[in-house]
């Protein structure tokens, strides 16, 4: 009889990668989900089920911070969807045009805020659009719209969308590209083909490319779905931890880090902060799941 | 050809448009960079005019160089990069080669298991996290973020690397088997050369995230000795929010490398993206 031999090598690739993934990863994600069934009575830890959420969906304090900071989470994700998606596919448009000159010049140059810090980009936003510097006021002034200046970011009704507007300014690289990438592997013949039944231009774009690129509009609505709902840096270099004015900026990643970090005379609660940690969590999951398995499989893809 | 397509008012019109995204894109950090090189009177008589002779200062550079360690905060935040770069091409290139080349049980399912964590952010999972590296005494040290990017990164690097290694011959590797090469060196010597551009694009992805990140660094490592220029900048600019030619010299100095990798690496990263990498 003989043994199966081992194959050491294969364990010897693979354990150092899965090894820091699970502990660093996949065991901190399950063991926070399991932190927010426990809280911290007289210094110590122990089990209150579902407590947690309860407060957090019902108390009169915790949910009206929570319902106020998923629904500006909401606003902040369909600016992203109504502005820097539609704009990256214009932008893509125009420069996956054939014999466009300086191209690939535009396409660096735009994508330059996408690789700076949300710290650069929230600071050098707030100086410009702050009242006491003025160069936002002072140019709009050299088009006569001076009485349309307000102090964006100060002013309740309008932060969270200035706040959005400036996170669309900085991420619009990253559908441009992906859409550039998508435009550019669609065959010439197919648009020749377009040409000769007489379907050019902005026709041509509507019926012809638009239909072809919905998949990767998929994967750059999925994409830019996480990313606002973990969103946190942004919010936090411009307005810090409290999201002024008045929380008027708080979405799910601010409000998350407040509580479990604490600030000014909160204490922090890590239990609670798991807490939204899972809502977080499912919230993100059930976009997830809705893509894969609502649009993606829906989704009519096209031999090319 | 057609006509349509090659209509002059056209092409004025797409310059026009792609011209003035262009500007936008750029007048911010334009007008940070030119104001840190001025005078406080001057940044706020002129803030849009370049620095001339009579407005030149590098008051606020001189501040930040003073009341600042940016170069600490650059070295950790050159040393946490590099090092979640290293262990994340090295150990995803050693996961993705044993899913793509061999045939063992739970092979699928090892990869679906390592696929989860492309769409799962690992923030969700912070408290754990830092309750871990308190445990663990990694708290303020570099490795706690190391090992933070590195498990964040090896998902999407493994799953694209393997991709590409299974387009790597097999002729190629059984003559190596034949030739008495070990499954160590054929790793080594035959498939990782082959798949260095994959490896570069890998690299470029997980670069820029990692030195811009803010939350980890807020979380894991705040104190002084440990502080990324991310991090550093931030609070930097926190404490000096009136001195404005210190905080416009901050962002500067903020901005300064990352424009630099990104003039290094933009055809890497683009070439990256264009490819399909991500799809």
């Amino acid at each position: 009889m003989q043994l199966p031999r081992v194959r050491w090598h294969i364990a010897v690739f693979l354990t150092p990668a899965v090894l820091i993934y699970s502990t660093v990863m996949i065991f901190p994600l399950f063991n926070t989900l399991r932190l927010a069934l426990y809280a911290k009575v007289d210094q110590e830890r122990v089990f209150v089920g579902l407590e947690n959420f309860r407060t957090l969906f019902f108390d009169p304090i915790w949910s009206e911070q929570f319902w106020n900071a998923l629904g500006n989470n909401f606003w902040f994700f369909l600016i992203h969807m109504l502005v820097q998606n539609p704009v990256g596919i214009a932008l893509a448009a125009l420069l996956s045009h054939p014999r466009l000159r300086f191209a690939a010049l535009y396409r660096s140059a735009i994508f330059i805020p996408t690789v700076l810090s949300f710290v650069i980009v929230g600071f050098a936003w707030k100086l410009i659009l702050s009242p006491i510097w003025g160069i936002a006021p002072s140019m709009l002034d050299a088009v006569g719209l001076k009485s349309l200046f307000a102090p964006w970011l100060g002013k309740e009704e309008y932060a969270l969308t200035t706040l959005a507007m400036i996170s669309v300014w900085q991420f619009v690289g990253i559908p441009m590209m992906l859409i550039y990438a998508a435009l550019l592997s669609i065959p010439e013949e197919i648009l020749e083909a377009g040409e000769i039944d007489g379907v050019t231009g902005l026709a041509a774009f509507w019926k012809i490319k638009l239909p072809l690129i919905l998949p990767s509009i998929g994967i750059i609505s999925i994409l830019t779905f996480v990313g606002n709902f973990n969103a946190f840096d942004l919010i936090y270099a411009a307005q810090g931890a409290l999201a002024g004015p008045d929380f008027s900026t708080d979405i799910l990643g601010t409000f998350m880090y407040r509580t479990f970090f604490g600030f000014q005379l909160q204490l922090g609660d890590p239990h609670m902060g798991s807490a939204i940690a899972g809502a977080m969590f499912a919230i993100i999951l059930v976009g997830v799941c809705l893509y894969l398995f609502g649009i993606q499989t829906r989704m009519r893809r096209y031999q090319l | 050809m057609n006509s349509a397509r090659s209509n002059p008012i056209n092409a004025a019109l797409m310059h026009g448009a792609l011209i003035l995204y262009t500007l936008i894109a750029l007048f911010p950090v334009f007008v940070i960079l030119i104001n840190s090189f001025k005078s406080r009177k001057k940044i706020f008589r002129e803030p849009l005019a370049l620095p001339d002779a009579e407005s030149f200062s590098l008051v606020g550079y001189q501040t930040v160089m003073k009341q600042g360690d940016f170069f600490l905060y650059f070295q950790n935040s050159f040393i946490v990069t590099v090092g979640s770069l290293t262990l994340i091409l090295l150990l995803g290139a050693m996961a993705a080669f044993a899913l793509s080349e061999y045939r063992f049980r739970g092979n699928m399912l090892m990869g679906l298991y390592l696929a989860l964590g492309i769409m799962i952010p690992i923030r969700i999972g912070t408290v754990a996290i830092l309750e871990m590296m308190v445990a663990t005494g990694l708290v303020n040290t570099l490795w706690a973020l190391i090992l933070v990017y590195t498990a964040q990164g090896l998902p999407l690097a493994v799953f694209i690397l393997s991709e590409f290694m299974r387009q790597v011959s097999d002729d190629l590797k059984n003559a190596g088997r034949i030739d008495g090469l070990s499954e160590y060196a054929i790793f080594f010597k035959l498939v990782l050369p082959l798949v260095r551009p994959a490896m570069a694009t890998v690299a470029v992805f997980n670069m820029i995230p990692i030195w811009n990140d803010l939350w980890f660094p807020l979380i894991l490592a705040p104190a002084e000795e440990t502080k990324t220029l991310t991090l550093g900048s931030q609070v930097f600019i926190g404490q000096f929010v009136t001195d404005w030619n210190a905080v416009l010299s901050a962002l500067s100095m903020a901005i300064l490398p990352v424009l630099i990798l990104y003039v290094i690496f933009s055809r890497q990263l683009i070439r990256g993206i264009t490819s399909g990498a991500v799809k």
